[in-house]
C-alpha cells in the first residue's frame, strides 16, 4: 500500500465511524422523525445538510473541470449560475410557504391542494427523476474507492451500500441530517485546502476567488497558443440562445427537485425556512465561487506543463493519472512529443478526464500524501449525502404517499416506520445495482432530470401557492402535458435515440424550461374551464400565505376538516375519508 | 389579522420579491448572458472581463445577497405587522 492509500483509508475509516456514531446517537422512532426530522433542525444545521444534499459527486469532482476542460471556460457558467439561482426561487417562491403546509413529502402538497390523481402523477416524478440521480451517486462512490484505494469497484459500491444503510435506515431523515451536517464539513475542507494552496503557489493570494484574476490573461495567451478559443470568449462552445435556456432550466429544476424542497419540510419553523435557504446558498457559493477558480489554476498547469513536452518526460501527478487511464497520450504524429493544436481531447493527443482537474489538484500543487487522502473523503461525504438525501425521497414516497395514503390508511405508526425502512432498504439495494450496472443512459438523463423537474414540479408548487383559482384538473393536465412534450423533445433530440436538431437548435438539456412554460400554459387555461377549487381550499391557500400559526391550516393539515369542504363533492378520491 | 392586513401583507411580500427577483434575472440572464460581450468589452473587475466576471463569480454573490435582503426585509415585515409566533407544527394526515 502507498503512503497515499494509508492515509486514505485513515480518513475514510474515521469519517465513516463518524457517520455511524451520529446516526446512531439520532436514531428515531416516529415516522415524522423518519421523514422530516420531526421538523426541529435548526437553520444553520439545515442549510449545511441542503449544501450537502446539493452537492453531489458530481459537483465535487467533476465540475471544475467540466467549466476548465469541456466546456473550455465561460460555457460552464451555466453550472455555476443555473445550481446557485434556484435557491433564489426556492427562497422566495416555496420554501416558506411550504414548510408552513407543514407535511412530509412534495406529492403530500400535491395531492392536499390539487387531487389524488396529481399525488400519483407526483409520486412517480419523485421516484424516478431520484433513481436516476441516486444511481449516479453510487457509481462515484465506486469510483471514488477504486482510484484511490484500489479496490474493485463492486466491492466499493457494496461498501457504500452497507455505510448508506446503516445510517439511512437507523436513523431516519433525523440521523440522515446531522450525518450530511458532518459530510458538508469533510467536503468543504477537503475542497478548500488544495485550491487555496494551489492559488498561492500560482499567485501568491491564498484566496483562490481573488487569484483566479490574476492568472486571466495569462491563461487567454496560452490558450491561443495552442489554438483554443479563449478561456472568457463568450459563445464559443455554445449559443446565446442555449446558454439562457439551459441557465433557466438548471435554475427552475433545482427549485423543482423533490429532495431539496422536502428539506424545508425539515426546518423549525416558516422563519428557519426562510434562514435554511439563506444558509444553504451561502456554504454551497463556497464550493462554488471556488470551482471556477480551480478549474482556472488546472488548465493553466496543464497548459504550462504538458504541451511540447517529450511523451515520456512528463511529471510524476501526470504519469500516476496516465497509469489510471484518466489521462490518455496518443502521439499521432510520432515525433515523441505531445502537441496541442486546436483542441483537446478524444482524437487528439492529449486527452484528459474532468475529474482530474480536482484530483489532481493536490498533487500538483505538491501538497503531502493526508491532504490527497482527505480531497477521497470529501468526494465520498458528497456522493453520500446526496445518495441518502434521495433515498429518503424515494422510502417516503414510497411508504407515505403510496402505502400510507393509497393502500392502507389505517396503518399504525410503528407499521408505517417499518414500511418505511423496508422502502428505504429495497431502494439502495436497487441504487446499489444501478450503481455497479449502470445503464449506458445514465449520464445524459441526470442532466435531464432538472429539465423534468422543471416542467413537472414547479409550475404546479408556484400555482398553487400563488394562485388560488388554480384547479386540480388545471394542475394535472399541466403537469403531464410539461412532463411529456419535455421526455418526447429529450427523445427526439438525443444523439443516442433520434439525434434531430430539433426547434431552433435548442438542445435536449436546455428545453426544461420550455416544458415549464408549456405546463403554465396548460394548468391556467385548464384551471379557466373546470370547477374552482372550493372555499375552504382557497381559505386554505391564503393561510398559507402567512407565517404566523393558523387553526384553519393545523385543522386541514391533521384531517380534521372535512373532504367536501375541501375538495367538492366530486372529488376523485374514493378513500380519503380514513379519519 | 384581519383581511385587509393580510391582503396589505401579502401586497409587500410580493412585490420585495418582485424587484429581488428583477435584479436575479437581470443579473444572471443580464450581465452574465445578453451582455457579457459589452461588459466583457466595457471593462475588468479583479483581472477578469467584467461579463465573464458576472457569469462564474458575480451572480453566485448576488443571489445570495438577494436571499439575505429577502430574509431580513421579511422578518422587519413580520415584526410589522406583529407576526411573533411562527408556525412549527408538523402534520400527518
Amino acid at each position: 500500500m502507498s503512503i497515499v492509500q494509508i492515509w486514505t483509508l485513515v480518513f475514510v475509516v474515521i469519517t465513516f465511524s463518524i457517520y455511524i456514531y451520529i446516526a446512531y446517537a439520532s436514531r428515531v422512532k416516529d415516522t415524522a422523525g423518519f421523514y422530516i426530522a420531526g421538523g426541529g433542525i435548526p437553520a444553520p444545521a439545515n442549510g449545511a445538510a441542503i449544501a450537502a444534499d446539493w452537492m453531489s459527486a458530481a459537483s465535487f469532482i467533476s465540475m471544475a473541470g467540466i467549466i476548465a476542460l469541456s466546456t473550455n471556460g465561460y460555457a460552464g457558467s451555466v453550472y455555476l449560475m443555473g445550481w446557485t439561482g434556484g435557491y433564489v426561487l426556492l427562497a422566495m417562491l416555496l420554501a416558506p410557504y411550504l414548510r408552513k403546509f407543514g407535511k412530509y413529502t412534495v406529492p403530500d402538497f400535491v395531492g392536499d391542494r390539487y387531487s389524488e390523481t396529481a399525488r400519483l402523477i407526483a409520486v412517480v416524478c419523485a421516484i424516478v427523476v431520484s433513481f436516476v440521480y441516486v444511481a449516479g451517486q453510487m457509481a462515484g462512490v465506486g469510483v471514488v474507492f477504486q482510484r484511490f484505494l484500489g479496490v474493485n469497484e463492486t466491492l466499493g459500491v457494496i461498501i457504500g451500500m452497507v455505510i448508506v444503510f446503516l445510517y439511512a435506515v437507523l436513523g431516519g431523515m433525523k440521523g440522515i441530517t446531522w450525518t450530511q451536517v458532518a459530510q458538508y464539513s469533510v467536503l468543504i475542507v477537503a475542497y478548500l485546502i488544495p485550491a487555496v494552496a494551489i492559488s498561492q503557489q500560482l499567485t501568491g493570494i491564498p484566496i483562490p476567488q481573488v487569484g483566479f484574476g490574476q492568472i486571466m490573461s495569462d491563461l487567454n495567451a496560452l490558450q491561443a497558443e495552442f489554438g483554443l478559443a479563449e478561456y472568457t470568449s463568450p459563445f464559443t462552445q455554445m449559443n446565446m440562445l442555449n446558454m439562457i435556456l439551459m441557465t433557466a432550466t438548471l435554475m427552475f429544476g433545482t427549485a423543482g427537485l423533490p429532495h431539496v424542497i422536502v428539506r424545508f419540510y425539515t426546518a423549525r419553523s416558516v422563519r428557519a425556512a426562510r434562514f435554511s435557504a439563506l444558509w444553504a446558498l451561502f456554504f454551497i457559493s463556497l464550493l462554488y465561487t471556488t470551482a471556477p477558480a480551480v478549474g482556472a489554476f488546472s488548465k493553466f498547469n496543464i497548459l504550462n506543463q504538458i504541451p511540447g513536452t517529450a511523451v515520456d518526460q512528463v511529471p510524476a501527478w501526470f504519469q500516476s493519472w496516465q497509469d489510471v487511464g484518466l489521462i490518455t497520450v496518443d502521439d499521432l504524429n510520432g515525433n515523441g512529443i505531445i502537441d496541442v493544436a486546436g483542441a483537446l481531447g478524444e482524437g487528439t493527443e492529449l486527452a484528459i478526464n474532468n475529474d482530474i482537474v480536482v484530483l489532481a489538484t493536490p498533487e500538483i500543487a505538491g501538497l503531502p500524501a493526508p491532504i490527497v487522502g482527505l480531497v477521497a473523503a470529501g468526494g465520498l461525504a458528497a456522493a453520500l449525502s446526496t445518495a441518502s438525501g434521495l433515498l429518503l425521497v424515494i422510502s417516503s414516497s414510497v411508504a407515505n404517499d403510496v402505502y400510507f395514503k393509497r393502500i392502507n390508511p389505517g396503518a399504525t405508526e410503528a407499521r408505517q416506520l417499518m414500511v418505511g425502512r423496508i422502502a428505504m432498504g429495497a431502494a439502495i439495494v436497487v441504487a446499489g445495482y444501478l450503481g455497479i450496472n449502470p445503464p449506458g443512459f445514465v449520464a445524459q438523463v441526470v442532466a435531464l432530470a432538472f429539465g423534468l423537474g422543471a416542467a413537472s414540479f414547479f409550475p404546479i408548487l408556484f400555482l398553487g401557492i400563488f394562485w388560488k383559482r388554480a384547479t386540480a384538473m388545471g394542475a394535472a393536465a399541466g403537469m403531464a402535458a410539461g412532463l411529456v412534450t419535455t421526455l418526447a423533445y429529450q427523445i427526439w433530440t438525443l444523439p443516442i435515440y433520434g439525434g434531430s436538431d430539433g426547434i431552433f437548435g435548442i438542445t435536449a438539456a436546455s428545453f426544461g424550461v420550455v416544458g415549464m412554460l408549456i405546463n403554465f400554459a396548460v394548468t391556467i387555461i385548464v384551471s379557466q374551464f373546470t370547477p374552482k377549487p372550493t372555499e375552504t381550499m382557497q381559505r386554505v391557500v391564503e393561510e398559507v400565505r402567512y407565517p404566523g400559526r393558523s387553526e384553519l391550516v393545523a385543522a386541514h393539515a391533521t384531517g380534521a376538516l372535512d373532504d367536501e369542504l375541501l375538495h367538492g363533492e366530486h372529488h376523485d378520491d374514493p378513500g380519503r375519508h380514513h379519519h | 389579522m384581519d383581511a385587509d392586513k393580510r391582503r396589505e401583507y401579502w401586497r409587500r411580500n410580493v412585490r420585495l420579491m418582485s424587484i429581488l427577483l428583477t435584479v436575479w434575472a437581470l443579473v444572471s440572464f443580464g450581465a452574465g448572458i445578453i451582455f457579457v460581450e459589452p461588459l466583457n468589452n466595457l471593462t475588468s473587475f479583479m483581472g477578469v472581463p467584467l461579463g465573464f466576471w458576472f457569469a462564474q463569480q458575480g451572480s453566485i454573490l448576488t443571489f445570495l445577497a438577494l436571499i439575505a435582503i429577502y430574509v431580513w426585509r421579511m422578518d422587519a415585515l413580520d415584526k410589522e405587522f406583529g407576526i411573533t409566533e411562527y408556525e412549527e407544527g408538523v402534520h400527518h394526515s
